[in-house]
């Protein structure tokens, strides 16, 4: 393609040198950097980093707060991961389905994914208000007396899980329409010939063939759920109210308003190692339940 | 048939109807509270619509000593030029990757998408150092500065200009056009789909993006609107007419360029699914 050897090699250097010198710069050196970092004690503001080897690791294993996290963390991916699969599946579907006004409902669901996460949270932590917000009002119709919400030790958690679903339903409804529409039509066609319900068709066609997608819903749902960071920010305004700390909310307190850089990247690679075996569980798992064959 | 045809309308309409009231119920409440008086705000029982529309809330949004204005501008011009780096550097990365070949180039690409496996979480704390170091923090450039490497951006263009055919490419060389012109009148014409669907997902992240900017800036004329937004949070934090318009303003931006671009966000976000 080239005529001088000297011309392809200016080409490489010129084109390849925004994003490699980003490379570098901002990620590999980061990650090499924050590996040393994260076995070290330092404040930035006076001195050098000090080696302590794994010090800040068995700290924080061996604080409450780690495994508190964990559990917090936990706790919103059991109430969240069902319910916006269930909620996405459905809206897929609904967008499957070929009638009237469907564009309509499409823009709809899709206006929350627009939606900044801090103008979200806001909206959400004034809908939740537990005396003068909408979400306790309904309940109060039909005769319930809504929980504290936000302020609640129970019931916080579940209240940023609302928020999330109402932010995250209609961008994987849109990915689930995607695996929906992937689907031969025939299968449908040889059920309809057989007599088979339409709950039938959705147990015995819709789920199988749709499990690669759930199955990267559900990935994908995981990492973000252990990566929650404004909407909590934003929605929980005390930040010593223990029932909603978080990983990325805890290390972004650690370093930028304790300035403690090495235990908050070592709270980091935790983060990343959590996240990483989470992952790997989940893709030996899937055999079990996830269908290839179409 | 005709029964179960019924039953699946049913279900059809039933489930519209709950999840949309569920997605619109929030915004309803925004925007009456947004129109509301202050002392309209917390009553018992709540007050659905506003007793007397009042734009007092939108008047003092922007005269409190809150640089409010200041911040929308902000935000489009940060994420414009984040889109606009995004998208060219990732474009020339891409090229090269998809159509010239050299020695190793499989196994830097290979390290390129080897990285977006590490969390941003990780590489925040030195990327915050290394900014502090170089002096540009609190500074748009120590803002968009990262965005210069983009391994899913790269990923994502070079998948799709490996299907440019490689006679344009020779052809136009025959004729001794210059690599940045065949980049340019080529590369780039062949992928402008593509290219829009990449900045608009790349628009959409920086309009919303909240922890790097949180981090980055600090001084108060150069935040940006989920900064700006968190910001009158703490301060006004029971005022909720006063947020809940800083929320509706905030949305309007994102909405224009939506209503002209809907189809490349669609596209942009079933691929983004893959960037997690």
């Amino acid at each position: 393609m080239f005529y001088k050897k000297s011309q392809k090699i200016t080409t490489i250097i010129l084109f390849l040198l925004p994003s490699l010198l980003g490379l570098l710069l901002f990620s590999l050196i980061p990650i090499g950097s924050s590996l040393y970092l994260s076995l070290s004690e330092w404040d930035v503001i006076g001195g050098q980093p000090q080696f302590i080897k794994l010090e800040n690791y068995s700290n924080i294993l061996k604080s409450e707060e780690f495994w508190r996290v964990l559990k917090n963390t936990s706790y919103f991916i059991t109430l969240y991961i069902p319910l916006i699969l269930i909620v996405s599946v459905t809206v897929g579907m609904l967008l499957n389905f070929k009638y009237k006004g469907i564009a309509i409902y499409r823009t709809l669901f899709f206006i929350p994914v627009l939606t900044s996460w801090v103008a979200g949270a806001l909206i959400w932590r004034w809908v939740l208000s537990p005396e003068y917000g909408v979400v306790n009002a309904l309940l109060g119709y039909i005769g319930i007396k809504g929980p504290g919400w936000l302020y609640d030790k129970t019931w916080a958690m579940p209240g940023i899980v609302l928020a999330s679903i109402w932010k995250d339903t209609g961008f994987f409804g849109l990915i689930m329409l995607a695996g929906l529409q992937g689907i031969d039509s025939t299968y449908y066609e040889a059920a309809e010939i057989d007599g088979a319900s339409n709950w039938e068709k959705f147990r015995k066609i819709t789920l199988p063939l749709l499990s690669p997608t759930i199955f990267f819903v559900t990935v994908i749902s995981i990492i973000n759920s252990f990566q929650l960071f404004p909407q909590v920010m934003v929605m929980v305004l005390e930040r010593n109210f223990a029932p909603t700390h978080v990983f990325v909310e805890r290390i972004y307190l650690y370093a930028f308003k304790y300035y403690k850089m090495g235990y908050a990247t070592a709270f980091s690679w935790l983060l990343f190692l959590m996240i990483f075996i989470v992952t790997m569980l989940q893709l030996k798992l899937q055999k079990r339940w996830v269908n290839y064959d179409t | 048939m005709i029964h179960k045809e019924t039953r699946k309308k049913t279900f059809f309409y039933l489930s519209a109807t709950i999840i949309s009231c569920f997605i619109l119920i929030p915004f309803f409440w925004m925007i009456l509270t947004s129109f509301k008086e202050r002392g309209a705000l917390m009553t018992i029982p709540i007050q659905w619509l506003p007793e007397k529309i009042s734009f007092r809330a939108y008047q003092e949004l922007f005269s409190i000593d809150f640089l409010f204005k200041r911040a929308i501008f902000n935000s489009i011009f940060v994420s414009g030029m984040i889109t606009f780096i995004t998208v060219m550097s990732a474009a020339m990365g891409a090229y090269v990757f998809a159509k010239i070949d050299f020695r190793g180039r499989e196994k830097l690409f290979s390290l390129y998408l080897a990285t977006m496996m590490i969390p941003g979480q990780v590489t925040m704390i030195p990327n915050y150092l290394v900014l502090k170091y170089l002096g540009l923090l609190n500074s748009f450039t120590g803002l968009m500065l990262p965005s210069i490497f983009n391994a899913f951006a790269t990923f994502m263009l070079r998948q799709n200009m490996k299907s440019i055919p490689d006679a344009y490419i020779e052809a136009a060389e025959l004729d001794g056009a210059s690599q940045i012109t065949i980049f340019f009148r080529i590369v780039l014409v062949l992928s402008k789909p593509v290219l829009a669907t990449l900045a608009v997902i790349t628009f959409m992240g920086a309009w919303n993006d909240y922890l790097w900017p949180l981090i980055i800036l600090t001084e108060r004329t150069k935040m940006t609107l989920p900064i700006g937004l968190s910001l009158l949070n703490g301060q006004y934090s029971r005022r909720y007419n006063l947020l809940m318009a800083g929320a509706l303003i905030s949305l309007i931006p994102i909405l224009m360029v939506y209503a002209f671009a809907q189809k490349y966000f669609e596209q942009g976000l079933s691929i983004g699914g893959i960037k997690g």
